[in-house]
């Protein structure tokens, strides 16, 4: 699951999680060696009580959200969370406590309640958990490559930039507008008993808007989000490059860097024509899929596929469970996608939300196949799920979203990777006789078990012999997952490759959310059933 | 800690109005105490016990308003958070949108606490869990479920002399049940304030006969059928389009309640006339909070009364600009529905599908309120007033609005979220794909 875009439902309050704290209060990270001292009294603590494995995550985690509409700033918010978290193995048992009490007393405390909460749950084990063999790194640490703090950004800057966009979209005619820059950092420490101390200092950034445009006379409106993405990056991320924009066709596109203001110009634009779109006939179309689109495609119906834990049935009573079960891995023949497609998992692409350098238990991240020339090979693993497949290592997919949330496996980015040739999106869309070019995310929705789909776009155009003729409304298309990825024809190459990104993907009974990146190049999928959901009430 | 008296909020939030040097201050204090347990694969796989309190601080200087919050409770915390919230208040621009503050108001007490539910214990968790695995274990299927509850207060003070408190409890539970094959699916979930209502060996046995009964489904085509919708199902429906009944979107022109021309489609007939739709924080089968976090009354409110739309909620500044009076929004709607039962409603249909859940409904058009999803955990075929075989689940992309223009018949409301839901006979119901997804 996917929760819904903040962006696009934003409207009187900003959700804020956390307290709110000033933004000078921010800027200075815990003291390293006060955090190592703690996890130490945590560690001892659960040893002594008889847990054979801990680990513990001291996590800061620190928010800011900037939302406008129209003329008018509607809030500005720093939050903060902080605490610790102590998750223990004691008779073959999980046992999770946390605290954000931090004193030697309390995180003792919080120890002893992991190791007593694990001999309880030991009762009712089935068989004990076994962890994948995982070296310690003695003290380590990683931050996420960044040229701007966007903590260290005045405020003022970033209501001055939304409040320009805002005022852009008005002058081309916009009814409404609103816009917002959401900005994570995770300071997270992280120690275990195999002999880890990794410091952490994640980063995430989030800008976009939505604009919505009026047609009074027919009672009709229509909205345009933002063509950015959430990025593992800093206040750079703003920051326009003519070098990181992809131009020429209908709509201009951005790699690592993002002009918001050029953006909304367009957006404007694009209501108009949206306004006058023509209805889309009902039928089979070859659907060329832009990065900002495709993203979603791959999250849904690649990414939560191959969880492991929803394969297994850990997640049958919420998100659901696969149709990609363990035998269709084990016969190394099932045709996931066409020869085409190869999937590749990582928790290390520059400016990728997943990337960090090590999981949320200590393990060092990675690259690795999930489909290989379109034949399922491998899925997403955590330290106690690596046996399952055979594996002499965990894939490093531990994330918990809070010190107080207890870490379980989450998707590391998925991305599709992109053809061999030399192929421009525009040279694609040439070959295409009778086609949609989609871009942006709109609605989504997708079966417990990843089998039937429907997505539908920011932007539908009609392609009609080779050219682009005009913008379609009402158009989204429903597939079945392997049906789908094997009508994958053809892809573009490299230079067209782009990250899409949530910051809310859901998961977990209690919820979590996470933040992960899916990559791809335009893309095209031939003989698509695209349905009509125009409606009158 | 976590759950604070009436006489102990109120004596914590003076004192922080105490600490404020802005023209005006409004302060929030709420907790919650509670806990849970997660099962799958028959046995249990995580538990937690969490309790949480924090404090937030608003301070305003004419339209400029800061806020700050925090979860520490020593005077030197509470003067601090005062303080930051006053400082963010002088950097923030003008707020033209900022309403001044309610004074004093007395609120009726609502019966949203109950002593059993507040005193559950890991071990009464554990129990209820027990009973739902018995059921799985002797059945030979398998269980995934979870169990959750919480006490939690919420208080609101300002400096214009106003005060609210509330306390209330919820005990959660839902279970999916499949059998060991992989062809059949059962799902249940329910909520009560009182624990004595929530029974987790009925409520599994359900989600159990649901998973039997629905393995083997045959295919049978898309189209428009008619339907008959569990409350659970119906339910889903109904919560995506309440969301929708906000008189600012209408009024600017960008929801499915905008007229044409402009204005809301407030006093126009949207539905069928059987349709009436109403809240009242005072329901005892789904209370809540008498009054909202900006201290406006919550009083019983008609929004749908024989299928005429008759309210839409307005925040203070919109009723403020509009000339009405402000109307809080309240989820624990009560869909009126009828006599009959689940199964008289199937018993009534020559020809059908019955829809235990619906699953994963994301909006399609805001304009149309046209919805997508899928059926999920036991869809049927009826004919001839008889449940005949289980079917592949389907997609659907059908409207609240239309559906709740060919509505047939509702049957007895129950609770179902924090609502009161019947079970309805809806024809005509868009299904426009299958999906193999048990």
């Amino acid at each position: 699951m996917t929760g819904i875009g903040l962006g696009a439902t934003m409207a009187q309050g900003v959700p804020l999680f956390g307290r709110d704290i000033s933004v000078e209060e921010a800027l200075t990270p815990v003291d390293i060696k006060l955090k190592k001292k703690m996890a130490d009294v945590a560690l001892n603590a659960a040893r002594a009580k008889g847990a054979t494995y801990t680990d513990v995550r001291i996590g800061r985690y620190l928010n800011q959200v900037i939302a406008t509409r129209e003329a008018q700033v509607q809030n500005i918010a720093n939050g903060e969370s902080y605490g610790m978290g102590i998750r223990v193995i004691a008779n073959g048992s999980w046992g999770f406590a946390a605290t954000d009490n931090l004193d030697n007393d309390s995180i003792a405390r919080a120890a002893e309640m992991a190791v007593a909460i694990a001999k309880g749950n030991s009762k009712l084990l089935t068989e004990p958990v076994q962890l994948a063999p995982q070296k310690g790194f003695g003290e380590v640490s990683w931050k996420t490559p960044l040229e701007i703090n966007a903590f260290e950004v005045p405020i003022k800057d970033k209501i001055d930039l939304l409040l320009k966009v805002n005022s852009e979209a008005m002058l081309a005619g916009a009814k409404y507008v609103n816009s917002n820059i959401f900005m994570v950092n995770e300071q997270k420490y992280f120690a275990s008993t195999e002999g880890s101390y990794i410091d952490q200092d994640v980063h995430r950034i989030w800008p976009t808007f939505t604009v919505t445009k009026i047609d009074p006379a027919g009672g009709k409106f229509e909205t345009r989000n933002a063509f950015s993405t959430p990025m593992g990056m800093g206040f750079e991320y703003l920051v326009p490059k003519e070098s990181e924009k992809i131009k020429g066709g209908p709509v201009t596109m951005y790699k690592k860097r993002y002009d918001m203001l050029e953006d909304v110009k367009e957006a404007a634009v694009h209501l108009t024509e949206k306004l006058k779109a023509k209805p889309l006939q009902p039928g089979k179309y070859d659907l060329v899929l832009d990065p900002s689109h495709l993203f979603l495609t791959i999250h849904e119906s690649v990414g939560h596929p191959t969880e492991l834990d929803r394969v297994l049935g850990y997640e049958a009573n919420y998100a659901g469970t696969s149709f990609l079960t363990l035998d269709k891995w084990e016969s190394k023949k099932f045709n996931f996608g066409s020869k085409q497609v190869n999937v590749i998992a990582d928790k290390i692409e520059p400016g990728s939300l997943g990337a960090v350098g090590y999981d949320d238990e200590g393990v060092k991240c990675g690259t690795w196949d999930i489909i290989k020339d379109g034949i399922l090979v491998n899925y997403q693993t955590i330290r106690d799920q690596a046996h399952i497949l055979g594996l002499e290592a965990s894939q490093a997919c531990c994330y918990a979203d809070s010190w107080n949330s207890i870490p379980f496996q989450r998707m590391p980015n998925v991305s599709l990777a992109p053809g061999k040739a030399a192929l421009s999106a525009a040279e694609m869309v040439k070959g295409v006789e009778k086609g949609i070019y989609m871009f942006g995310r709109n609605s989504y929705s997708i079966d417990q078990q990843r089998y039937n789909f429907q997505f539908s776009a920011q932007l539908a155009y009609e392609i009609k012999e080779g050219k682009i003729v005009g913008l379609l409304k009402d158009a989204a298309y429903q597939s079945n997952t392997q049906e789908f990825w094997n009508s994958c024809t053809q892809l573009c190459g490299q230079s067209d490759y782009r990250l899409g990104g949530t910051f809310s993907d859901g998961k977990g009974q209690p919820s979590q959310v996470s933040a992960v990146s899916h990559g791809s190049s335009t893309t095209r999928f031939n003989g698509v059933n695209v349905i009509n959901t125009g409606r009158k009430i | 800690m976590a759950i604070l008296s009436k006489e102990e909020a109120q004596a914590i939030l003076k004192k922080v109005l105490s600490f404020s040097k802005a023209e005006s201050c409004e302060l929030s204090l709420s907790g919650s105490d509670g806990g849970n347990i997660r099962y799958a694969r028959n046995a249990v796989s995580t538990a937690g016990q969490i309790s949480v309190m924090s404090l937030s601080v608003s301070s305003t200087y004419g339209k400029k308003t800061g806020m700050a919050s925090i979860n520490e409770f020593d005077d030197v915390s509470l003067q601090k958070v005062v303080k930051r919230s006053e400082e963010l208040a002088m950097l923030a621009p003008e707020n033209p949108e900022f309403m001044p503050l309610l004074g004093a108001q007395t609120f009726p007490e609502s019966p949203t606490f109950n002593a059993k539910t507040a005193a559950i214990t890991p071990d009464t968790r554990a129990e209820m869990v027990l009973k739902s695995l018995q059921v799985s274990k002797a059945a030979k299927l398998e269980a995934a479920g979870f169990l959750e509850n919480a006490t939690e207060f919420r208080s609101v003070m300002n400096s214009k002399g106003l005060f609210a408190y509330n306390k209330s409890t919820d005990v959660s539970f839902s279970v999916t049940v499949r059998n060991q094959e992989g062809t059949g699916s059962g799902y249940i979930e329910q909520g009560f304030n009182d624990l004595d209502k929530m029974d987790t060996l009925t409520l599994s046995k359900i989600a159990a006969s649901k998973a039997v009964g629905s393995a083997g489904a045959k295919a049978i085509e898309p189209g428009k059928y008619t339907v008959i919708l569990e409350p659970l199902a119906a339910s889903d429906m109904l919560g995506n389009m309440f969301r929708g009944f906000d008189a600012r979107s209408a009024d600017e022109g960008r929801s499915f309640m905008s007229k044409p021309g402009g204005g809301t489609r407030i006093g126009e007939q949207l539905f069928s006339d059987n349709v009436s739709i109403y809240s009242d924080p005072m329901h005892p089968e789904v209370p809540s909070a008498t009054w909202s976090a900006d201290g406006i009354a919550v009083n019983k409110t008609q929004w749908v009364e024989k299928g005429v739309v008759k309210n839409l909620s307005y925040s203070r500044y919109w009723a403020s600009q509009k000339g009405v009076a402000p109307i809080p929004f309240n989820r624990s709607i009560v869909m009126e529905g009828g006599t009959q039962t689940l199964e008289e409603l199937i018993k009534s249909t020559e020809k059908g599908i019955l829809v235990t859940r619906f699953w994963y409904i994301r909006s399609v058009d805001p304009q149309t309120l046209l919805l997508t999803g899928l059926t999920r955990d036991g869809t049927f075929y009826i004919e001839n007033g008889e449940i005949k075989f289980p079917v592949k689940n389907f997609r659907f992309n059908e409207s609240p609005v239309i559906m709740l223009n060919n509505v047939e018949a509702l049957g007895k409301p129950v609770r179902t979220g924090n609502g009161m839901i019947p079970p309805m006979k809806i024809r005509d119901f868009t299904f426009t794909s299958l999906s193999d997804a048990v």
